[in-house]
């Protein structure tokens, strides 16, 4: 909402020599958002005056166009020669005119200049240049005998006066009006308001007949009626001058009238020819099929939630959005029937939203208007369309319906200062809340009743927060709560970060990536057409067609982070993300439909829960290029499946758990080069070197390698138990075990751990090779090195020896391994 | 002629002069020997079982008795001095060898150490831990949700209208379908609203975690946002407690004399609501009408808006069975990326959601 402050001084006793960006920051300290405070002259400077186009010479030219070549008077002895390249003026009009050495809004410097075979003198601006308006149908005209050739035009213009901009929060229906913000401008400052007054006529429903159909849709419709309105007369300059102030464009007579009653009283108003009526008008809901052509030339099918005003013919307008064209006022309009009605705001939201028609109308209807101003904003019109349109008011005065009046709310005295947690007064309570209109009764608690146009008090906390915000926020102290014992994260917090840190100190960096999928990410991952990773949800809205989905698995994103680093030339990367994926849950129940009056039931929360998909924690990453690059002591190193599954045992470790790991097959990796990674009995993830198609697909690295892991499967730790650390000298023995070379190193070091015995403190595998000559075909020897330790004595390299034989004992037959020789 | 057997014989090695000349040219050859070699070669020659001190010391039995022990203390003396000089000249030249060894040992310290792959951690995970800690330390919980979540939890639970603009496909990403009753969360309030349904006042938790809304990625918009809200319900909870704790928060965030302004404002889930700002990083309210000392920060208003704030609405608190007559609570959020862009001078949205690892890598561990 614009807000010239001369227009707020006529409701608000403003100090004259008042600063607008005071008056900014003391409506920001009541609660309003002030965007902007501007003014037209700021982005001009140098002479911008009044002309009057004498006369001119229509010049057609080689390329199409046709320029005027004109004549203005602009106050000095000599008219000048000005090229025009608009049609819409004719001699003897007022026009603006920016002489040379003035700059216009954008930096748009005039200077005298050649141009199709005439020196332009000036310029002919339009609302568009002058960055009053964005209609560039044409140069601007001034109303007849509205100002002198010469004079300024900033001053004929208001393009000095301050305009306010003010964001109006869904809640201040009321401030998006110049009533409304007068009203805040005289509390902020403790000056007296004005209100919007007009002496009415009885009731008598003689206007015009109105018939409600549907209450719950409209719950008053007022109409007055004028005729002998002349079609021709020019809307007062002071009005056009306030309605661009304001950012709407004048039109003619009649539709600015209601527009400036409009900004006025933030009633909306509708004009209609009344000779195009058929019979009462009706405010009914749409029927099914009907249609209606708005005043934007556009056929619109409506929607049977839609409300409409219509007549004997069908719908006539969009209630509270837009109206018809069939009635609309024209050029030969002299009878005329002004609507003022007030609709429920769910309903116009809805419509608005479903048209994509959001208007200067159906954003005060949203909000809620005030019942009892319909009245006065018709007196308004009717007294405005008297005095500049020569039109005659039409006796009689039609209101049908009665909205419902505000319950008073009880308050109790203390609660403001209870909330806020400062001392405030019964009667500073009382002073504020009769300041924002509030009838105050009754001792403790008071009994409050809303004035119409605050239809969003209806709570003892909006109370308290309009008594806050004129005793102003900045009262509030600060003070902080009593302290009280926390438990802290919890274990599976902590556990999260612990794994971040341990990877990173591993060597991993993190992304945050989007959730958001293509379908075909699935298919270029090689999953079989079964998987459940291609049941993913689905956005209804998705920001990319291409990406509807959320993501199952996390590799996704990462494969996408990968592929932004290359593209940048980053190339060696190790790359980690957590955070949640989305399943879906074919058992899972709709949520419930649930009131907001109440708390649900637990079987209501219960069911609520149960509708909201799973959405598991995982930990994945993703590398290649070079795991170690080449430095002066060490060749490079490239990553390698191996570099996955250790990401994998590193969270493990931080989460104060170990995995097993043995050999899988399943898409997105290598079949030969994949590992499930097992906790206790089940698997939580799989790691390796991805499916040389897959790196083919998505045009990645080759050999890169992924990891990806269930965060939510690791238990919270428990306290580790202290081992018993022997003094006694270890006895240190190496092993070298030939094997089938399919045989998994793990199953032979299992089956070497279980045989040494309670004497083997650790055994490490160390090396790992493969000679047809010294080994035989299809074999390969694991070297291990066994460190043998007592408790309680100093160990014979004879019992060591003896643990080890057992060792290689029991290898041999579960693996079929054979000591080296 | 004296008899050879039993007369004292005159033997010159035995001279005092002898012994003396001897010494003389033994110390110049030991402080001569420039290596251990060298020594050694001058031990043999001077102090070795050929070298004239130990010929002359077996010259001294064929002297008279009388004379013996005169003989004896000079030769005694004169290899004392000898192996003494030996001694520490052997000490000399070992300390110069070994100097010498460590010496050719030496390498260029200034090399590269780097081998180990670095990693690092996404400023936006440890700026939500670090604003975890702030409220840890006051005794706060720190709660979680689902991201894909029910609408009456994101929407009608935190007391906004049944036809508010923000449920609208044009803010909101459903899932599903349009009545599937999901989206993805617009905020991390509906943490809250479960926090509330699951136990009874007093409740001090702050919720860190990712949200959505359907904005085009930009300089200073992304789909995909992190929020921290926070959530006091308890007896006796008022604004100043909420300043208070936005105000520590501020300092703890941002550095000693940071604080924070409401100015009132409309949110659905509080009443009475306000907008929170915070006193400018850069210009720290110096730039107030002061042309001096401009600043493009704050446009010279010397606050920043930060994020919203606010009493919980007692409708909020009803709707999840807590008894507003005896509870009151506050709530705040602010956006995180907004935090870091303040924090760290973040120029470019995008660069904090791109995945770029040299952005994540500046700011290695703990951001
Ligand atoms: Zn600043």
């Amino acid at each position: 909402m614009k807000a010239p402050i001369g227009w707020l001084a006529e409701h608000a006793d403003l100090p004259t020599d008042l600063d607008p960006r005071a008056l900014a920051d003391a409506l920001i300290r009541v609660g309003l958002e002030v965007e902007r405070v501007e003014s037209g002259a700021e982005d001009i400077s140098g002479p911008l005056v009044v002309g009057r186009v004498l006369s001119f010479e229509d010049e057609p030219q080689k390329n199409g166009k046709t320029i005027r070549w004109c004549s203005v008077d602009v106050g000095e002895d000599e008219p000048r020669g000005i090229v025009c390249g608009a049609a819409n003026f004719a001699a003897g009009d007022l026009v603006v005119v920016s002489l040379p050495g003035a700059v216009l809004p954008g930096g748009f410097a005039i200077s005298a200049r050649k141009t199709y075979g005439h020196v332009s003198d000036g310029m002919i601006c339009s609302v568009r240049e002058l960055a009053i308006g964005d209609d560039h149908q044409g140069i601007l005209v001034l109303p007849a005998d509205s100002a002198k050739p010469g004079a300024d035009a900033l001053d004929v213009l208001g393009l000095r006066e301050a305009v306010l901009d003010v964001a109006v929060t869904t809640d201040r229906g009321y401030a998006l009006s110049i009533r409304g913000l007068a009203r805040e401008a005289a509390a902020a400052l403790g000056v007296a308001f004005r209100d919007v007054e007009a002496a009415l006529p009885p009731a008598d429903g003689a206007a015009y007949g109105v018939v409600i159909d549907d209450r719950s849709g409209c719950d008053r419709f007022s109409a007055r009626a004028l005729t002998g309105l002349d079609p021709a007369a020019p809307t007062p300059e002071w009005m056009a001058r306030r309605l661009r102030q304001c950012g709407m464009r004048p039109i003619s007579l009649a539709v600015d009238v209601t527009n400036y009653v409009m900004l006025e009283t933030g009633q909306p108003l509708h004009a209609f020819d009344r000779t195009r009526l058929r019979g009462d008008l009706h405010a009914r809901r749409a029927r099914a099929g009907e249609t209606v052509r708005t005043l934007d030339d556009v056929e619109r099918a409506l929607d049977p939630a839609d409300m409409v005003v219509a007549d004997d013919t069908g719908p006539v307008a969009i209630a509270g959005v837009m109206g018809g064209a069939s009635t609309e006022i024209g050029p030969t309009t002299t009878e005329v029937v002004l609507e003022a009605a007030r609709w429920n705001p769910p309903s116009i939201a809805y419509t608005a939203r479903r048209h994509r028609l959001p208007s200067e109308a159906s954003r005060r209807f949203e909000r809620g208007v005030d019942p009892e101003i319909a009245g006065i904003a018709l007196q308004r019109c009717v007294d405005l369309l008297a005095e500049h349109g020569s039109a005659s008011p039409v006796a009689g005065y039609t209101v049908v319906g009665s909205p419902p009046a505000a319950e008073p709310i009880r308050l109790g005295a203390a609660l403001p200062a209870a909330t806020a947690g400062v001392d405030i007064s019964r009667p500073q309570v009382v002073a504020a809340l009769q300041v924002v209109g509030c009838a105050v009764s009754g001792d403790d608690p008071m009994l409050v009743t809303p004035p119409t146009w605050r239809p969003d008090l209806t709570h003892p906390a909006d109370l308290v927060e309009e008594v806050l915000r004129l005793v102003g926020y900045e009262t509030v102290p600060s003070v902080l709560p009593p302290l009280r014992p926390g438990t802290g994260l919890t274990p599976a917090q902590q556990l999260r970060r612990a794994v971040s840190r341990a990877v990173a100190a591993a060597g991993f960096t993190e992304v945050l990536s989007y959730p958001f999928v293509a379908p075909a990410v699935h298919d270029a991952l090689g999953l079989p057409p079964d998987d459940p990773r291609y049941d993913a949800l689905r956005l209804v809205n998705p920001l990319s067609e291409a990406e509807p989905e959320l993501r199952t698995s996390l590799l996704p994103g990462l494969l996408a982070a990968v592929q932004r680093n290359l593209g940048r030339g980053n190339r060696d990367l190790a790359l980690f993300e957590s955070g949640l994926v989305f399943l879906r849950d074919p058992d899972a129940p709709p949520p419930p439909d649930l009131t907001v009056l109440r708390r649900p039931t637990e079987d209501e929360v219960a069911q609520l829960y149960a509708a909201v998909p799973p959405q598991p924690r995982r930990t994945a990453a993703v590398l290649c290029g070079a795991r170690r690059v080449k430095t002066w002591q060490e060749a490079e190193r490239p990553a390698d499946w191996s570099d996955a599954v250790d990401f994998a045992r590193v969270v493990a470790r931080a989460a104060g758990a170990e995995l097993t790991v043995r050999a899988a097959e399943r898409a997105p990796w290598h079949p030969g080069r994949c590992a499930e990674l097992v906790l206790g009995d089940r698997a939580i993830g799989y790691a390796g070197e991805l499916h040389p198609r897959v790196v083919a697909a998505l045009d990645l690295p080759e050999r890169t390698c992924a990891v990806e892991l269930d965060l939510d499967a690791f238990p919270a730790p428990q306290p580790a138990r202290a081992p018993r650390i022997s003094t006694y000298p270890p006895v240190l023995l190496d092993l070298a075990l030939v094997v089938d070379e399919a045989v998994p190193a793990a199953a032979v070091l299992h089956a070497v751990r279980d045989a040494a015995g309670p004497l083997l403190e650790s055994v490490r595998l160390f090396d790992v090779y493969q000679d047809v000559q010294r080994l035989g075909r299809g074999r390969k020897s694991l070297a291990f090195a066994l460190r043998f330790r007592a408790d309680d004595r100093t160990l014979t390299v004879e019992e060591a020896t003896a643990a080890r034989d057992a060792a290689v004992a029991a290898a041999g037959l579960a693996t079929g391994a054979a000591l080296r020789s | 002629m004296p008899q050879p057997n039993f007369d004292p014989v005159e033997v010159a090695a035995l001279q005092p002069e002898a012994i003396e000349a001897e010494v003389t040219t033994a110390l110049k050859a030991i402080a001569a020997a420039a290596t251990l070699d060298e020594l050694k070669t001058a031990r043999l020659a001077h102090a070795g079982d050929r070298s004239p001190l130990a010929l002359a010391n077996r010259e001294i039995g064929a002297l008279p008795p009388a004379a013996r022990k005169a003989a004896g203390q000079r030769v005694g003396a004169a290899r004392g001095e000898v192996a003494a000089a030996l001694t520490a000249r052997q000490t000399e030249l070992e300390a110069e060898r070994d100097a010498r060894v460590l010496l050719d040992e030496s390498v260029d310290v200034t090399l590269p150490t780097d081998r180990n792959p670095v990693g690092a951690r996404h400023p936006l995970t440890t700026l939500q831990e670090r604003i975890g800690d702030i409220f840890i330390a006051m005794g706060y919980s720190v709660a979680e949700g689902p991201e894909v979540e029910a609408a009456w939890l994101n929407f009608d639970a935190l007391n906004t209208p049944g036809d508010h603009p923000s449920r609208e496909l044009t803010d909101t990403f459903w899932v599903e379908s349009v009545d599937s009753g999901l989206v993805m969360r617009t905020q991390t309030s509906p943490v809250q609203i479960r926090v509330m349904l699951e136990q009874q006042p007093p409740i001090y938790v702050i919720c860190p975690g990712k949200t959505f809304r359907t904005d085009e990625l930009d300089a200073t918009h992304t789909p995909v946002f992190h929020q921290v809200e926070g959530l006091v319900v308890d007896e006796g909870i008022t604004m100043a407690h909420l300043k208070g704790t936005l105000d520590h928060m501020a300092e703890q965030l941002f550095g000693p004399g940071m604080r924070t302004r409401f100015r009132p404002h409309y949110f659905p889930f509080t009443e009475p609501s306000g907008e929170m700002d915070i006193l400018c990083f850069v210009c720290r309210g110096r730039s107030v009408g002061n042309p001096d000392e401009p600043c493009r920060t704050c446009s010279n208003e010397g606050w920043i808006e930060w994020g919203g704030c606010g009493m919980v609405n007692p409708r909020v608190l009803a709707a999840c069975g807590i008894d507003p007559e005896r509870y009151s609570g506050f709530a705040f959020g602010m956006g995180i990326e907004r935090s870091l862009m303040f924090r760290s001078g973040v120029a470019d949205m995008r660069d904090i959601v791109e995945g770029d690892v040299r952005f994540t890598a500046a700011f290695g561990m703990e951001s």
